[in-house]
């Protein structure tokens, strides 16, 4: 175990009833560094970042955050650690003002001392000029950015971020990325839980693809990108790419996926199948690079997960 | 799943004050509403019977029928306002607007948690049992200075309240749940444990029925001092009242482990 790691899990298991929810999982963060925890719903993401903050106990494995043993010493790992929860949990009857300062004494800072740092918390949040609005009136993206603030009212070393984005608008979303980015330069680490791919490839130098408990790749995702699907993709749109796929799609492309009525090329040499679908006027088709998306969808596969 | 850990004794820290500093933050800004609306209820009853039915008796258990109320509404409006704070308003903090999440994510454990939402509830009833024993003695139904020792009884009847309000949050599925605790406990308590009548007015069995309940022994103690004079086998009542309190936060946080430590 490495003693300088933000965030060291080996060998942890959960079980709820007979379903097992995280069976056997190792990870370790390295200082400064945005992890990318990515899952599809279900795959336990949830449930390993309760555990890591010592919000439930595990069955078995160990747990260390910032050189605290969780969750026996959950309450002193917390006190260095900012979540930002999946669902906004904010104090309706407050100002904005008001849920920094009464969080911040949550975890025993004067009110002096948080006096003087709410300020700089609501210029990062770009919320300075409505300090003392109440909560009901912001909309979802002042929220999520109060959320992301109050956070770090404890100026943590490792923030735990649980689909920082998910119903976030784009404007939103770039708006938080952005201030992710900013955390990252002051040298904080980033543990990120995921489904939006594009998010895990923008801000993480490290991934990790979680299934049934279990992670099933890990790595940077250029790498994991390399490794585990083709180059070039091209989607096919129309009703009759099912039936180009049986005859041309599957000669021409070295694996293809069907989704409804789209169908997936990959392949590494494209040049082939675009000539062909250059001659159908019946088809429509994209042609881009491959994504974390792919390395996701085949490894976890297309099917719903409800 | 593991069940050995929720019956664990609870670990006290004063962190549970940040807690109930927030709560006092929220009440604060509708203080004025609030306590009106605590202090309504039981005047009407106070007034209502006190004057109406009072008129209609000449004494009960030797004092004027109004007095004698009045040491019983103190004690039931204490329970109405620690059992509602206890549950509707910490379920919604817990389940609703998901307050408890956030305080989970700050080093704040489950045991302040509950510890917090148990001191706040107790302080907010003692608030409403207090407004009612200084409108009492305002009118001149509190004759002794013995009645005093009334305030440290409406704290720690509050605290017996809220830890059984804290139990049925830890059990609730919505709002609704609470109705059965209202019409099943609070209501018969209302109404049996000599509140409104002496409790020798009833049959032997409903009587020692009635002993078994705290709000019994909160009247048998509230009664007396408020007449001047100090109750008998006072040591048990207030015994009775602290096992409930004790034993009833122990079971509340025990059940609200199970349901959030998982």
């Amino acid at each position: 175990m490495n003693a300088a790691a933000p965030l060291t899990v080996s060998g942890l298991r959960k079980s709820y009833g007979d379903s097992e929810v995280v069976c056997g999982l190792d990870l370790e963060l390295r200082p400064g560094e945005c992890f990318g925890l990515l899952g599809p719903n279900g795959a336990g993401k949830t449930t390993t970042l309760r555990l890591c903050l010592g919000l439930t106990d595990p069955d078995s494995g160990s747990i260390a955050v910032l050189g605290q043993p969780v969750p026996a010493q959950a309450r002193e790992a917390r006190q260095r650690i900012g979540v930002v929860p999946q669902f906004d949990n904010l104090d309706p009857d407050f100002t904005i003002r008001e849920n920094l300062l009464i969080f911040g004494r949550y975890f025993g800072i004067a009110d002096a001392t948080l006096r003087a740092r709410i300020p700089d918390l609501l210029e990062f949040a770009g919320l300075a000029s409505r300090a003392d609005t109440r909560i009901q009136t912001l909309s979802g993206g002042m929220k999520r950015r109060l959320t992301l603030a109050r956070a770090l009212v404890n100026d943590p070393e490792l923030v735990f971020l649980d689909e920082p984005t998910t119903g976030l608008d784009p404007q939103a979303r770039h708006v938080i990325w952005d201030r992710l980015r900013k955390l990252l330069k002051q040298g904080k680490t980033l543990l990120l839980t995921t489904h939006f791919m594009e998010e895990a490839e923008r801000l993480c130098g490290r991934v990790a693809i979680m299934d049934h408990g279990r992670i099933i790749a890990e790595g940077e995702p250029q790498a994991l990108i390399a490794q585990y699907v083709e180059p070039h993709v091209v989607e096919v749109y129309g009703e009759a790419a099912p039936d180009w796929a049986e005859l041309r799609g599957r000669v021409l492309a070295e694996r293809c996926e069907a989704a409804g009525e789209t169908i997936f090329c990959y392949s590494r040499e494209p040049a082939p199948l675009l000539a062909d679908l250059d001659e159908r006027d019946d088809l429509r088709y994209l042609h881009r690079r491959a994504s974390l998306e792919d390395v996701f969808l085949k490894l976890t596969g297309r099917e719903l997960r409800d | 799943m593991s069940t050995k850990n929720h019956w664990g004794l609870p670990r006290f820290s004063l962190r549970f004050l940040h807690i109930w500093r927030r709560n006092l933050l929220v009440w604060r800004k509708l203080a004025i509403p609030s306590m009106l609306g605590n202090l309504a209820d039981p005047l009407l009853y106070m007034f209502g019977l006190g004057y109406g039915l009072g008129r209609m008796l000449e004494d009960v258990g030797g004092m004027s029928y109004i007095g004698f109320l009045a040491a019983g509404i103190v004690c039931s409006s204490t329970m109405m306002s620690a059992s509602f704070e206890a549950m509707y308003s910490a379920f919604s903090r817990m389940h609703v607007q998901k307050t408890w999440d956030a305080l989970l994510n700050a080093p704040l454990t489950l045991d302040d948690v509950v510890l917090g939402e148990l001191a706040w509830a107790a302080s907010k009833s003692f608030l409403s049992g207090s407004a009612v024993l200084i409108v009492a003695a305002v009118l001149g139904l509190v004759p002794s200075p013995l009645a005093l020792a009334v305030v440290p009884l409406i704290f720690l009847t509050g605290l017996a309240f809220a830890a059984l309000g804290l139990i049925m949050t830890a059990l609730s599925p919505s709002y609704d749940f609470f109705m059965y605790y209202f019409t099943l406990c609070v209501t018969p308590m209302m109404l049996l444990c000599g509140v409104f009548f002496p409790l020798d007015q009833l049959p032997p069995a409903a009587q020692t029925a009635a002993w078994l309940l705290p709000l019994t022994h909160a009247v048998a103690l509230a009664r007396p001092l408020v007449a001047g004079e100090i109750p008998a086998a006072w040591l048990l009542h207030v015994a009775v009242l602290a096992a409930y309190a004790a034993a009833g936060f122990h079971i509340a946080l025990a059940l609200t482990r199970r349901r959030l430590m998982t």
